[in-house]
C-alpha cells in the first residue's frame, strides 16, 4: 500500500517529526498514527478545502496589489510542554530585557556610561526617535505586542533569529489557522490535547486598557490601520474585531490641544489607546514624513503630554535593531541578571576591520542581512546566492558595515509539508508573540509556525513563498485543573432526574389528511 | 459610530439593494422579450436602459446580448450588477470589524463567484446569473437582519437599501413605455419588483395600468412600493436624530424624505395615473438630494491635508 510517508527523505537538519526514518519523536507519535492510514486523495481533498475557506473568510495577505490567501499547510507542528515552557521563558526574558533597554535608552542610558552596548550603535540607528526621549509611557510599557522569531538548529535547540518590537504581525493567522485546522481535521484534533489560542484578543485589550493614560478609568481602545490595501489588512479587522474596538484610519482622527478624537456620527469622540499597525514614519506629519497621510498630525504631542498612549511605543525600532540583536545576551545578563533561557544565532558584527575582512572574504558560507530589514527583504544566503549577487554585495557592505550583520547560515528544522500528493520536509521557523500588561510578560501558547514552500529555502516570510502551520503546543498532562479532568460518563450513576425539564418545543397544529385533500 | 463606516454601511445597503433590483429587472424584462413572439427586442431594450439611466446612442441596435454585458457583466461601473457587488464588497472590506463576519463572507464569496457564474451563464442563458444574484443578496440581508445589531449601522444600511429601493421603483414607473396600454407590460413591471404574486393577493387578477401603478407607488403593505421605502428611509432618519424642534424638522435628508412621501400619500390618483414622470422624477431628486444630505451630515471626515505655503 502506498503510504503518504513513503518518499519522505529526511534533510540535512533536525526534523520536527521524526527521529530517524519512521520513527516520530514522542511529540508527534499520535499525529502520526492519525495521518499514517490516509489516503493521498483525502488529504488532498482536505487540504482544497482549508485553502478555500481561507478565500471564502478573507483570510488574505496582499502582494503585488492581489489578494492571496495565506497558505496553510495541513500537518500541524506539534511541540511538547515541557519544550515549550522553555519557549515562554525564554521569550518573556527577551521582552523583559528590551524594555528595560527601551527605557534606559530613551532615559538615564546607563548601558552606554557602563560600557555594554556603544552609544554610537544607537545613535546611527534610523530609529532613534529624539521626539520620545524623556517620555514615560503611563505603565512603563513600550513592547506592549512582541514577536520574537526563532529557529530550530541542527541540534534541536531553540535559537533567537530576530526579535520584532514595533509592529509585529501574524498573529491573526495563528487564530485563524486553529479555526481552520479544526473544522478540516477534527478527529486528528481531538486526539490531542492542545492550548488554545482563542485567548489571544482578550489578553491584548487587557493589556492596552492597563496602558491608558493617567486618570482614564475606561478608556476608549481603537486599532489605527494604514488601510485596506495594507498587507496586514486582514489581521487588523480581525483583532479590532475580535477585541470589539474601532478600526480607525488616518482620516478618522483629528488632534486638538493635544487630545486625540475620532470623527463619528455622533461628533467628535476620544480615544485615549491607539494600538497602530503603522510605522513610527507615517504616524504624525509634524514629526516624522511629512507626506503621510496614514497617520494624524498632532499624534506624538498628544502622547507626550500623556492624553493617548501609542502601542507599541514610538522608537521601539532601535531595540530590534539587527545589530544591537547581536548585544541581547549582554544585556539580559546586564539588566536581569539572568543567564540566557535562549541563544542567538552565531553573529558578526561587521564595524571590526578584522571581522568585516574575514566576513567579506568569506560570503558564499554566510547569510548576510540588512539590519532594519523586515519580511526577509535584502537578506542574502551565501550558499544558495550567485556569483554576481555575491560580488554585488560584496560592494554594497563593504561602503556601509554598520548596515549589515553575517550570520552563520543555521539548517533550519524541517517538518512534514503537504506538497502535490506526498509530504515532503520543508525548513520552518516559529515565531512566539507575548503581550506586556506591565505585570507579566504573557506568551501566546502556538505562535506562528511559517514553512519555506520551495525545495531548501530557508527564508520563511510570506512576501517571498512561504506559508504557514498551526503550532500546537501540547497541554501538560500533570498540570490539568482538576474541573477539565475528562469524567468517565459510564461510571457515575444515573442524575438524569437531577437535569431540569425545560418542556418540550412548541409546534403548529397538525396538518389533517382531510385538509390537504 | 465612526463615520467612515457608518457610509460604508450606507453604500452596502445601496449596492446590494440595487444588484438585486437590476436582476429583477432584467429577469422580467428578458423573459417577457423571450417569451412574447411579438416584442421589439431593441425598443424593449431601449427602455431598459432608460430606466437604468443608461445612455443608448440611436443608431445602434440593442439586444439582449449587449443588454447583459452593460448592464449585468461590466464589473467597471457601479450601475451594473457585477459593479455594484464589487463596489459593496469594496465597502465591506473596509467595515470588516464593523460587519458580521457572515455578512462579510457572503459578500466575499458572492463577488468571488461572480465571474464563475458568468461563465455558467454563456452556456444556460442569463437566469443562472440572475438567479444566483438574487439569492445572494436575499442571503446578505437575512444575515444582516439577524447577525447585526440593529443600532446606528443598521439604520444606515437600511437607509441606504431604502433610497435605493424607492429610486428604483420610481425610476421603472416614470419611464414612457411604449406598450404601456397592454396588461401585459404591466406583469412584466409588477414582476420586476418582485410584486407580481402580491399584487394578485392584493388586487386579483386583473391587471391594469391603474391598479398596477397604484400598487407600486402607493401600497403601503408592499415593501418594494416607492411609498413604502419613503417611509422607511424617514423612520431611519427620524431615529438616527430623534430631537425634534418645536418648529420645524432641522435634519435636511429628513425633510426631502419627509415631502415626497406626503406628496406621494395626498396625491390625487387618477392624476397620478395620468401622469407618472410628473409625480415620480420629483421622488428620483428627493431620493438624490437626501442622499447627499445624509453625506454631508454624517460622513464628514478629513479631506487629505496640504502644508501651507511657507512664506520666506
Amino acid at each position: 500500500m502506498a503510504d503518504i510517508f513513503d518518499d519522505y527523505v529526511l534533510a540535512q537538519a533536525w526534523d520536527e517529526m521524526f527521529e530517524m526514518p519512521g520513527v516520530p519523536r514522542p511529540a508527534y507519535e499520535v499525529l502520526f498514527a492519525a495521518l499514517q492510514p490516509l489516503e493521498s486523495d483525502d488529504l488532498n481533498f482536505r487540504a482544497e478545502q482549508l485553502s478555500r475557506m481561507f478565500t471564502d473568510r478573507g483570510v488574505t495577505f496582499a502582494m503585488g496589489g492581489e489578494e492571496r490567501p495565506f497558505p496553510l499547510d495541513l500537518v500541524p507542528r506539534v511541540i511538547m510542554a515541557s519544550e515549550w515552557d522553555a519557549v515562554t521563558r525564554g521569550v518573556s526574558q527577551r521582552v523583559r530585557t528590551l524594555e528595560a533597554f527601551l527605557a534606559d535608552v530613551y532615559g538615564p542610558g546607563r548601558v552606554f556610561a557602563d560600557g555594554v552596548v556603544p552609544r554610537s550603535l544607537v545613535t546611527s540607528s534610523i530609529h532613534l526617535h529624539r521626539a520620545v526621549h524623556g517620555f514615560n509611557p503611563p505603565n512603563g510599557v513600550r513592547v506592549h505586542v512582541a514577536g520574537i522569531d526563532l529557529v530550530r538548529d541542527e541540534a534541536g535547540a531553540f535559537r533567537v533569529l530576530e526579535d520584532n518590537v514595533r509592529v509585529p504581525s501574524g498573529v491573526s493567522y495563528v487564530i485563524e489557522n486553529r479555526r481552520a485546522m479544526t473544522q478540516s481535521i477534527p478527529a486528528v484534533f481531538g486526539e490531542h490535547r492542545v492550548h488554545p489560542v482563542h485567548e489571544y484578543p482578550a489578553r491584548l485589550l487587557t493589556a492596552l486598557r492597563a496602558a491608558a493614560p493617567a486618570g482614564v478609568s475606561e478608556p476608549t481602545v481603537a486599532v489605527l490601520t494604514p488601510g485596506i490595501y495594507n498587507a496586514a489588512y486582514f489581521e487588523h479587522a480581525l483583532l479590532a474585531r475580535l477585541m470589539g474596538v474601532e478600526l480607525l484610519e488616518g482620516r478618522d482622527l483629528v488632534c486638538r490641544n493635544n487630545k486625540l478624537r475620532m470623527r463619528t456620527t455622533d461628533g467628535e469622540r476620544p480615544v485615549h489607546v491607539l494600538y497602530r499597525r503603522v510605522d513610527d514614519d507615517f504616524l504624525d506629519p509634524l514629526h516624522f514624513r511629512s507626506d503621510s497621510q496614514m497617520g494624524c498630525p498632532g499624534l506624538i504631542n498628544a502622547a507626550r503630554a500623556g492624553n493617548v498612549t501609542i502601542a507599541n511605543a514610538v522608537g521601539n525600532g532601535v531595540a530590534d535593531d539587527k545589530l544591537l540583536y547581536t548585544y541581547v545576551p549582554d544585556l539580559v545578563r546586564y539588566y536581569l541578571n539572568e543567564a540566557p533561557v535562549l541563544d542567538n544565532v552565531e553573529t558578526y558584527r561587521l564595524e571590526d576591520p578584522e571581522i568585516l575582512h574575514d566576513v567579506l572574504g568569506r560570503l558564499h558560507e554566510l547569510v548576510i542581512k540588512p539590519v532594519d530589514g523586515s519580511g526577509g527583504k535584502g537578506i542574502v544566503i551565501g550558499p544558495q546566492a550567485s556569483e554576481e549577487t555575491l560580488a554585488e554585495l560584496h560592494n554594497v557592505v563593504a561602503a556601509n558595515p554598520r548596515g549589515w550583520i553575517a550570520q552563520r547560515p543555521v539548517a533550519l528544522s524541517t517538518a512534514p509539508t503537504l506538497i502535490g500528493d506526498r509530504l515532503v520536509p520543508r525548513h520552518i521557523d516559529l515565531r512566539p508573540f507575548a503581550v506586556n500588561d506591565g505585570e507579566e510578560v504573557w506568551v501566546l501558547p502556538g505562535g506562528l509556525t511559517r514553512v519555506a514552500l520551495p525545495e531548501g529555502a530557508l527564508v520563511v516570510n510570506s512576501s517571498q513563498g512561504g506559508g504557514s502551520k498551526d503550532t500546537w503546543v501540547l497541554a501538560d498532562e500533570t498540570q490539568r485543573v482538576p474541573a477539565q479532568r475528562a469524567v468517565d460518563l459510564a461510571a457515575l450513576p444515573s442524575r438524569v432526574s437531577d437535569v431540569p425539564f425545560t418542556g418540550a418545543r412548541d409546534a403548529g397544529p397538525t396538518v389533517q389528511m382531510a385538509q390537504q385533500q | 459610530m465612526l463615520s467612515r463606516i457608518a457610509e460604508s454601511l450606507f453604500w452596502i445597503g445601496r449596492y446590494v439593494e440595487r444588484a438585486d433590483d437590476t436582476a429583477r429587472l432584467l429577469d422580467a424584462f428578458l423573459r417577457r422579450v423571450l417569451e412574447d413572439p411579438w416584442t421589439d427586442e431593441d425598443a424593449e431594450c431601449r427602455s431598459l436602459l432608460a430606466i437604468l439611466g443608461v445612455p443608448t446612442p440611436r443608431d445602434v441596435v440593442q439586444n439582449t446580448g449587449e443588454i447583459m454585458r452593460k448592464v449585468a457583466f461590466d464589473d467597471k461601473t457601479a450601475s451594473a450588477i457585477a459593479g455594484a457587488v464589487t463596489a459593496a464588497r469594496e465597502n465591506a472590506r473596509g467595515a470588516r470589524e464593523a460587519i458580521s463576519s457572515e455578512m462579510w463572507e457572503c459578500l466575499n464569496v458572492t463577488w468571488r463567484t461572480m465571474p464563475e457564474r458568468r461563465r455558467a451563464a454563456a452556456r444556460l442563458g442569463p437566469n443562472t446569473y440572475l438567479d444566483y444574484v438574487r439569492e445572494r443578496t436575499a442571503m446578505f440581508s437575512g444575515l444582516a437582519e439577524s447577525t447585526l445589531s440593529h443600532d446606528d449601522g443598521w439604520q444606515f444600511l437600511v437607509l441606504g437599501r431604502s433610497l435605493e429601493r424607492a429610486d428604483m421603483t420610481a425610476r421603472l414607473l416614470s419611464v414612457q413605455l411604449l406598450t404601456a396600454d397592454q396588461p401585459v407590460t404591466w406583469v412584466t413591471v409588477l414582476s420586476a419588483c418582485g410584486g407580481y404574486e402580491a399584487f394578485l393577493h392584493t388586487h386579483g387578477g386583473m391587471v391594469d395600468r391603474s391598479r398596477a401603478v397604484q400598487f407600486l407607488a402607493l401600497d403601503r403593505s408592499f415593501p418594494r412600493s416607492v411609498l413604502h421605502s419613503l417611509t422607511t428611509a424617514e423612520q431611519c432618519l427620524a431615529s438616527l436624530n430623534p430631537q425634534l424642534a418645536r418648529n420645524q424638522v432641522a435634519d435636511p435628508a429628513r425633510r426631502v424624505v419627509g415631502q415626497a412621501r406626503t406628496a406621494l400619500e395626498y396625491v390625487d390618483v387618477t392624476e397620478l395615473v395620468r401622469d407618472l414622470s410628473v409625480h415620480l422624477v420629483p421622488v428620483q431628486e428627493a431620493c438624490a438630494s437626501a442622499s447627499q444630505a445624509v453625506s454631508r451630515r454624517y460622513f464628514t471626515y478629513a479631506t487629505p491635508l496640504a502644508w501651507a505655503q511657507e512664506l520666506v
